[in-house]
Formats: structure tokens, C-alpha cells, sequence
């Protein structure tokens, strides 16, 4: 069974001549780590926002669970890439928003939440800062447990780690996976960073062409976990050329 | 405290000096029937303590503070509705932005001859004075709510309502404040214009009333408790606002 399914899926922008997704279809396996891959402006960020419901397909339908979203809430976390955390609410305000919104648990209940969500992602003892004084990574480590309390099996992170410096997004894929295996979510995560993606995903779904009529899936030989020196072994550095030469073949298109 | 002494010390050192020339010009020409030296208005503020105080300055704050609720209950009504649904923004803003080419002391005495010596002559001066920036400014607070903000609550499951409050609230904040900031002043102007054009009491009132008298010193000395007042009232919004919003120009 899978968590995500695209049957036939369109969307079309107002104002646009062409679908920029075209009969879309593809499944995403419980519990798996994708990466979508593509240059900017193909339309990646499209798919996230169908999926989460921000906008409407033209045609064909998205499944969650077997369910069709339309039917469903609180069915996916989604991370952008800015961590959108609101400057006028604690850190521990800013990560029970989710639950103010869903209002499934008592105040108390959220409090728990909130505090047991901090220190998941290290941040225990910064409940009562304010957004502006954490560094660029504790900020994605604070939106990412925000996106975590959402409740949801399925995440959508997109290009969340694309503003911070080159060392302290390594040490977000890093720790990423880590709450990945241990948390058994499924994650779909948007980049066009090549290495980020073989690092962090089990298969790569790659855009090749704007109107998307299909993700290439292109499966990464490395088990979990994971270290930066497995980047180094002769299949995956011929596996990230590969990938660099077919989105570079989109580019000069 | 002695930070914000230092801070200030430039502008403290600038009024000074204009007090200085003020009273040197004045003391030179000699004709405080027209224009008294700072010295004579404050001796003349002290004189007149009493009615001032008691009498008029409650008067001129009853008009202030009735026009100031009417104008925010108004702006504030007025941006809600705007931004909430883009028909009335058409249909509101040009009539808003037109409400300001009226000349409103050139029809003041006309609302004299419509409510009378009463309150409410004045208050519509008042609100016609300052509710369209509070207006414009709110309006412009609500629009500056960010979107993304906005669509990753809808992923949430947020309703209208929660992004009202939860976002356009706090993003409105600091624009608040400004118009707030601004409207204070203006409508003890308002109330002043209102006052000096047709009543029985009031600081306005108290002004022209001395004019007829070619006081000078006693014309001013109103004006300069009505600058008084409007500082000290800026500077408790200022404060105010300091302690409430602390993310301006963060985001």
C-alpha cells in the first residue's frame, strides 16, 4: 500500500498555455525518503503544493492513506524553505501552532508536546526565546519540529535547508536522517542539490522536463545510516555525474 | 536613563538654542501683544493655572478622546472591512483618500450651525482630521501580512479567522501604533480648530478668547500646554508600543 499515489494528475497555472503538470503519476512507498530533484522553475514546488492542498489539480486525483485529500486535514506536515517562524511568538509558541489549529489537545497536553518536540530536536531550554535569537540552523531544527507536530506520517519539506551555510547544512541532512530512522516518517524532501539528494534519499525522483508527465525514479545503492564518506565510493560519484549531466540537459533546453 | 539622556542631548541642545533666540527676538522687539518671550507664556501658564487646568484642558481632552475612540472604532472597522473583501476596498478607499481634499476648518463653522455649541461639533472635526490616516495605515498593516505565512496555517488546517488573529493581527500591530502615533497630535489639533471656531470651553477656546484681549502670552500658553500634552501622550504610546511590539522590521 502506499502513502502518496498521483492518479493522472494535471495542473495548469492561470494565465499559463501549458500544463505544467501533465497527467502525473507516481506512488510513494510508507516510511520511504525521496528526494525531488529538478532546476528551479520546473515545477517541483507544484507537486508539494497540490499535495498539500494549496492548490487545486486541474484533473486526476491525490491519495493520502488511500483517501482522496479533498476528504482528508491534517494529513501532511509541509516545510517551505523559509522557516516562517512568526516573530512575535516564543519558539514554544511558534511550534504549538499546529496544535492551536488542529485543537485535538488540551492546553496542558500541548505543553507537553511542545516541550518533548524541543528536546527531540535539541532545542530544549530555548521554549521562551524569541526566533531571532537562534542561529539559521536551530531555526530550521524549531520549523522542522513545528512541521513534526502537525501529527502527520507524511512530510513535505521543501528546500528547507537551501539558506544556511554549506557546513551547517550538512549537519542538517545529518541529523535530519537521524529523526527520519527514528521516527519512521515518510519524507519528501525538494532540492536541486545533487549530493544532498543522494545523501538523503533512498531513491531520487528526478524532473526531467517542465510539463512533469513523469518522475524519474533513480534508486541510490547505499544503505542506512549513512556517512558523507559513502559520497565518495566509485558508484555514487558516478551516480551524482548522471544526475548532474540529465539536469543539465534541462537547463539547456 | 542616562542613555537616553545622551540620546536626546542633541535635540535637547537644538530646542534650547531655539528657546534662546526666541526669547533674545522677542525681548528685542518688544511687543508681546504679538509675540511674548517663552518666560512671559510660561509666567502666564502659571497665572492661569487654574482655568486652564481645570476648566479647559478637560474640555479639550473630552473632544480629543471621544474623536480619537470614534476615528479608531471607524479606521479600524473601515480596514477590516477592505481587506477582508477587495469589493469594498474599491468601493471605500477612493471615498477615504477623497475625504481628505475637504478643507475642514473652511466647514468647521458649518458643523457649529448642525450640532451646536456642544461636544459634537467638535469631535467631527476631530474625526474628520485623523481617521483617514488611521485608516490607511491599518489598511496597509493588514495588507503587509505575509502570504506564505498565511498558506503554511491553511496546511494546518486554519480557518479565516485563525489567520486573522494569528497572523494579520501582529503584522497590523506596529502599523497601529504609527497611526495611533499619528492621530494623537492630530486630533488635539482637530479638537484646538474646533474649539477656536465655536465653543464655550476648551484650550482653543481659551486662546482666542485672548486674542481678543491682544494677550499674546495668554494666546500662547494654551497652545504650549496643548504641545505638551501631545508629547506626553506620544511618548506613552511610544512606550507602550516598545514593550508590546518587539519584531518591527524583522520579517
Amino acid at each position: 500500500m502506499s502513502i502518496l499515489r498521483f492518479d493522472h494528475v494535471s495542473y495548469q497555472y492561470p494565465g499559463e498555455a501549458f500544463n505544467t503538470v501533465d497527467d502525473l503519476s507516481f506512488q510513494v512507498e510508507p516510511g520511504s525518503f525521496h528526494c525531488i530533484i529538478g532546476v528551479s522553475g520546473c515545477g517541483k514546488s507544484t507537486i508539494f503544493r497540490m499535495i498539500n492542498g494549496l492548490l487545486q489539480p486541474k484533473s486526476g486525483v491525490i491519495e493520502v492513506n488511500s483517501a482522496p485529500i479533498g476528504e482528508q486535514t491534517h494529513y501532511c506536515g509541509y516545510m517551505p524553505q523559509k522557516d516562517l517562524l512568526f516573530p512575535w511568538r516564543t519558539v514554544g509558541e511558534n511550534l504549538a501552532l499546529p496544535l492551536e489549529i488542529q485543537r485535538k489537545c488540551s492546553k496542558a497536553e500541548q505543553s507537553e508536546r511542545i516541550d518533548a518536540a524541543l528536546e527531540e530536536v535539541g532545542l530544549q531550554g530555548c521554549r521562551n526565546k524569541r526566533p531571532d535569537e537562534l542561529s539559521g540552523g536551530m531555526r530550521q531544527r524549531a520549523a522542522f519540529a513545528r512541521t513534526m507536530l502537525t501529527g502527520s506520517d507524511l512530510l513535505l519539506l521543501d528546500e528547507p535547508f537551501s539558506a544556511l551555510d554549506y557546513f551547517t547544512r550538512i549537519s542538517m541532512c545529518e541529523w535530519l536522517l537521524g529523526q527520519w530512522q527514528k521516527h519512521k516518517k515518510t519524507i519528501l524532501f525538494i532540492t536541486h542539490d545533487v549530493e544532498e539528494a543522494i545523501f538523503l534519499s533512498s531513491s531520487v525522483l528526478v524532473v526531467e522536463r517542465t510539463p512533469i508527465r513523469a518522475l524519474r525514479e533513480i534508486k541510490v545503492p547505499l544503505e542506512y545510516p549513512r556517512t558523507r564518506q559513502d559520497l565518495t565510493r566509485p558508484q555514487i560519484v558516478e551516480l551524482r555525474e548522471r544526475l548532474v549531466e540529465l539536469l543539465r540537459k534541462q537547463v539547456s533546453v | 536613563m542616562k542613555k537616553a539622556c545622551k540620546h536626546d542631548l542633541p535635540a535637547l541642545v537644538f530646542l534650547f538654542a531655539l528657546l534662546m533666540l526666541w526669547q533674545l527676538g522677542a525681548m528685542r522687539m518688544d511687543a508681546a501683544y504679538i509675540l511674548p518671550t517663552p518666560l512671559q507664556i510660561l509666567q502666564k501658564l502659571w497665572e492661569l493655572r487654574e482655568p486652564l487646568f481645570t476648566v479647559h484642558l478637560p474640555a479639550t481632552m473630552l473632544v480629543t478622546l471621544v474623536g480619537l475612540a470614534i476615528s479608531l472604532a471607524l479606521g479600524l472597522g473601515l480596514a477590516v472591512l477592505m481587506d477582508a473583501r477587495p469589493f469594498f476596498q474599491k468601493a471605500i478607499y477612493p471615498v477615504v483618500v477623497a475625504s481628505q481634499t475637504i478643507p475642514t476648518t473652511a466647514i468647521a463653522p458649518l458643523f457649529v450651525l448642525w450640532f451646536g455649541y456642544e461636544i459634537w461639533s467638535k469631535v467631527l472635526v476631530t474625526v474628520l482630521i485623523t481617521f483617514f490616516p488611521i485608516t490607511i495605515t491599518v489598511y496597509d498593516g493588514l495588507q503587509s501580512a505575509k502570504l506564505e505565512m498565511a498558506e503554511l496555517l491553511l496546511t494546518y488546517g486554519a480557518s479565516k479567522r485563525d489567520i486573522f488573529l494569528k497572523i494579520k493581527v501582529p503584522c497590523t500591530l506596529p502599523y497601529f501604533f504609527s497611526a495611533i502615533k499619528m492621530a494623537i497630535p492630530m486630533s488635539i489639533i482637530g479638537a484646538a480648530i474646533g474649539e477656536w471656531l465655536g465653543a464655550q470651553s476648551g484650550l482653543g477656546y481659551f486662546s482666542r478668547r485672548m486674542m481678543t484681549q491682544l494677550d499674546g502670552a495668554g494666546v500662547f500658553a494654551p497652545i504650549v500646554l496643548l504641545s505638551a500634552v501631545a508629547m506626553l501622550a506620544v511618548a506613552l504610546v511610544a512606550t507602550l508600543e516598545k514593550k508590546l511590539v518587539r519584531w518591527r522590521g524583522e520579517f
